[in-house]
């Protein structure tokens, strides 16, 4: 089987470096095992909100305070600058609306109601700021779903000043799903969520929501599309907004599904379920083919292959008692030196295996003895120097790595 | 160093679960029914308090569809689907209901059938016998049986096939219960192009249904007799006789290659590898260029592919979808791959209709806006599902291809 790129890993990385060639023409395959970290997404992205604890207030200009190893580094601030600015066009043409703006973060609230600072937000979800133009606000929250802490979240909002009162609500459609509570998820009741249903839960938001000037829920609904959310918000009327649930993301979720559909109508080949489970480097240093678990019998071929296949969670890398490595092409991670380095045993303090990963030339292409690989290129979680966690910059790095190595690819 | 344990133990890669959950979000039941606790509740949560007491086993769990959906989502390789069939197999001491029985024997009802085919298909299509059915053994009223042929597959191919005997090379076909007593055409079909592709087929010594709807009915000994004797035939084929074991059934070849090591606890490793669907042969040989294919130049089909979940599973539609876009006349769409509810028996079953339909209703929606001609599928109870709740006709890759060649064209172009 013969494309023009082969990516590993079908996640957020893996899909917009897929959409970005798809969009260029290229025949694209991506293999993916199973489905992406992107389940877990708050709804917002991160772009640069922290360097060694400090907020950080211009991503832009933050740039040059990161080691010279940072992925962004690599890019170069303009570079950066540039790529951000074609991210929301970008997920706009897949039907995912984002706002916020690079140069300046805002303040996402998370599911514990703690604020913390990100870069774009889907158009559903509240950023504090916007939070801050209300007085009264609702937290309508869903009888018997567990996935959502409407007092944490009341005494947070408290912190920037809006006062919230806490109701709970359900409609006959939700209610089936309360016979099994604990698989009563944000995805399970966003399948719920259409025509009537939708109909039957904003007119029981209404009931609950006089004389508040804001309405916020959990964020459940708008499992195909962003529809059921936009007809939510009109049939309230109230200003409305979502707040991030804990897993399963049902906006997550959805942002997976619609970069996979608009990656399948760009004519591009999705393998879920399947696994690259080796690859070859042929004695030129240039990758020839990868083979996956199910497709037995055949080589996959490519000009240029891309390794999205995450950190690891997502098994891009595998640790080891005394070894770290990427288990497709068997590259090693540079460790710091002995296993008891690698973690400090204060577990909220900054961990240094959250920076290990694949170390790669100006280009992104992973080094193997020294030397880059010539048509293999590595972007997202599976790229070491930076620290998602601590840094916030998980979604950033994931998007611009995957863009500018499509440009990279595209232009050879 | 000091010691560690290096590699999983667990069987079905169950202590890799590490409760991500999204397997649930992907779970066609749990999107219809909450009585069904879920693929990570019924499979390795459960199966936590199972190995401790096997009291535990939950009656809900013959709720799955064994579509392996979860598996498929599952980003540890965690047998899921294995685990839950594994602990109905061997929780599950209920007797099998005789409507379950007669569900699961496909071969025993079809040989059964076919001589009476005319008068059986009016009777199973008549209201009153639908009725009755519903009421005392359970089987939805609102389902068509797939009709039964009156002459064999088999009868047709030992009495009425072109000569097989002079292509120098050949293939094994593994035609299954509903090429051998529903549909005989999809069996033609593939003859017709094998042929034109310059193979013989051969059919096995012995062939004996795949087995899958006695595993899902818990007949799994009965299943396990007719693998072995399944297997048997395909050793002779495959390493005896040095040819390759080739299926239209993706269900079929799902379940001889992975539920015979997985569930029966057959060993299938010496033949595994030359067990495949058809598309994906051919697909093979047109890759490495060892065969051409000509296609009609009138041929005009606008065609959505729907990935059944055990395709989904195998990881093959990327050769079955590959062949279609092949044809120059063809104008192809992929559906979005969701299940579409039927599930082989699942669906007969009165208590599963409702769910059964619900699970499917995106599916069927998609399909109507698209203004089809056909819908493409691998799988012969998603075609019954499909043409059941949609109005658009669904057609086996196979019998789409055989539509669209040249046969002529393509003999000339493929002569050894």
């Amino acid at each position: 089987m013969k494309y023009d790129t082969i990516i590993i890993g079908g996640g957020l990385s893996g899909l917009v470096a897929g959409v970005a060639l798809a969009e260029k023409k290229q025949k694209v395959a991506i293999v993916s095992l199973g489905q992406s970290a992107l389940h877990f997404s708050s709804g917002s992205f991160g772009l640069l909100g922290n360097i060694d604890g400090k907020p950080v207030d211009n991503p832009i200009e933050a740039v040059a305070a990161l080691p010279a190893a940072h992925p962004y580094r690599r890019l170069g601030v303009d570079t950066v600058m540039n790529l951000c600015s074609k991210v929301v066009p970008f997920f706009a043409e897949a039907g995912i609306t984002l706002k916020g703006d690079c140069a300046q973060n805002s303040v996402r609230v998370t599911p514990m109601g703690k604020c913390k600072s990100c870069w774009l937000t889907l158009d559903e979800f509240a950023t504090a700021g916007e939070l801050k133009k209300y007085k009264k606000a609702v937290i309508v929250s869903i009888s018997s779903f567990l996935d959502f802490y409407p007092d944490f979240l009341a005494a947070g909002l408290k912190s920037i000043g809006l006062e919230a009162s806490v109701v709970q609500v359900t409609t006959p459609e939700i209610d089936r799903l309360r016979r099994s509570t604990a698989e009563m998820r944000a995805t399970s009741i966003g399948r719920q969520l259409r025509g009537n249903a939708i109909v039957e839960l904003a007119d029981a938001i209404k009931k609950v929501s006089a004389g508040a000037d804001v309405v916020l829920m959990p964020a459940v609904a708008g499992f195909d599309s962003e529809e059921p959310v936009k007809e939510l918000r009109s049939l309230v009327g109230t200003p409305l907004f979502s707040i991030a649930t804990t897993p399963m993301s049902m906006a997550g979720t959805r942002m997976q599904m619609q970069l996979r559909r608009r990656f399948e109508a760009l004519g591009g080949t999705y393998m879920l379920g399947d696994n690259v489970v080796a690859g070859k480097i042929g004695g030129n240093g240039t990758v020839e083919y990868v083979d996956t678990a199910n497709l037995t019998e055949d080589h996959l071929y490519a000009e240029s292959f891309i390794l999205a296949s995450g950190g690891f969670f997502g098994h891009g890398i595998v640790a080891e008692p005394h070894r770290i490595y990427e288990p497709v092409f068997g590259f090693e991670v540079a460790t710091d030196g002995d296993r008891d380095k690698w973690f400090d045993r204060n577990f909220f303090a900054k961990q240094p295996y959250m920076s290990f990963g694949l170390d790669t030339d100006e280009s992104f292409r992973p080094l193997k003895d020294g030397k880059a690989v010539n048509n293999l290129y590595a972007v997202g979680a599976v790229l070491g120097g930076y620290d998602a966690l601590k840094e916030e910059s998980g979604a950033g790095v994931a998007i611009l790595t995957a863009l500018h190595v499509a440009d990279l690819i595209a232009k050879k | 160093m000091e010691e560690y344990q290096k590699e999983n133990i667990s069987r079905d890669n169950f202590e890799q679960c590490i409760k991500c959950t999204v397997c649930t979000v992907y779970c066609p039941v749990l999107a219809v029914n909450p009585d069904y606790p879920g693929p990570k509740q019924a499979g390795p949560d459960g199966e936590r308090y199972r190995l401790k007491n096997p009291a535990f086993y939950d009656m809900a769990l013959k709720y799955c569809l064994n579509c392996k959906r979860c598996e498929v989502a599952c980003p540890s390789n965690v047998k899921i689907g294995d685990i839950i069939q594994r602990a109905r197999l061997t929780y599950d001491k209920k007797p099998v209901k005789l409507r379950d029985r007669i569900l699961a024997e496909t071969d025993v009802m079809g040989s059964l059938v076919t001589p009476f085919a005319p008068i059986a298909n009016f009777a199973l299509g008549l209201k009153p016998v639908k009725a009755v059915m519903d009421a005392t053994i359970g089987v939805d009223k609102h389902r068509t049986f797939p009709k039964y042929t009156g002459k064999k597959f088999v009868s047709w191919f030992r009495k009425d096939a072109p000569d097989q005997s002079a292509y120098p090379e050949k293939v094994a076909y593994f035609h299954g219960c509903y090429v051998n007593y529903n549909y005989p055409q999809l069996g033609k079909d593939f003859v017709t192009i094998m042929n034109a592709i310059g193979y013989g087929v051969e059919l096995l010594e012995k062939e004996k249904c795949c087995g899958v709807a006695k595993i899902a009915n818990r007949l799994v000994d009965r299943a396990r007799h007719d693998a072995k004797i399944n297997l048997d035939s395909i050793r002779h084929a495959v390493l005896d006789k040095k040819m390759p074991l080739l299926g239209t059934s993706s269900t079929c070849m799902f379940t001889m290659r992975d539920e015979y090591p997985h569930l029966l606890g057959l060993d299938n490793a010496d033949v595994r590898p030359d067990m495949m669907l058809a598309t994906v042969f051919i697909y093979r040989l047109v890759e490495e260029g060892k065969i051409k294919l000509a296609f009609r130049p009138d041929f005009k089909m606008r065609v959505a592919y729907h990935t059944a979940c055990h395709m989904a599973k195998l990881g093959w539609n990327v050769y079955s979808t590959g062949l279609l876009k092949m044809i120059p006349g063809l104008d192809f769409v992929m559906l979005e791959s969701q299940c579409c509810g039927i599930a082989g028996t699942y669906g007969f079953k009165k208590e599963n209709y409702p769910t059964s339909q619900a699970i499917g209703n995106d599916l069927f929606k998609q399909i109507e806006s698209l203004n089809l001609d056909v819908v493409a599928t691998d799988c012969e109870t998603c075609k019954w599902q499909i043409e059941m709740s949609t109005s658009v006709p669904v057609m086996n890759p196979v019998s789409i291809i055989a539509q669209a060649l040249d046969v002529e064209k393509t003999k000339q172009l493929n002569q050894h």
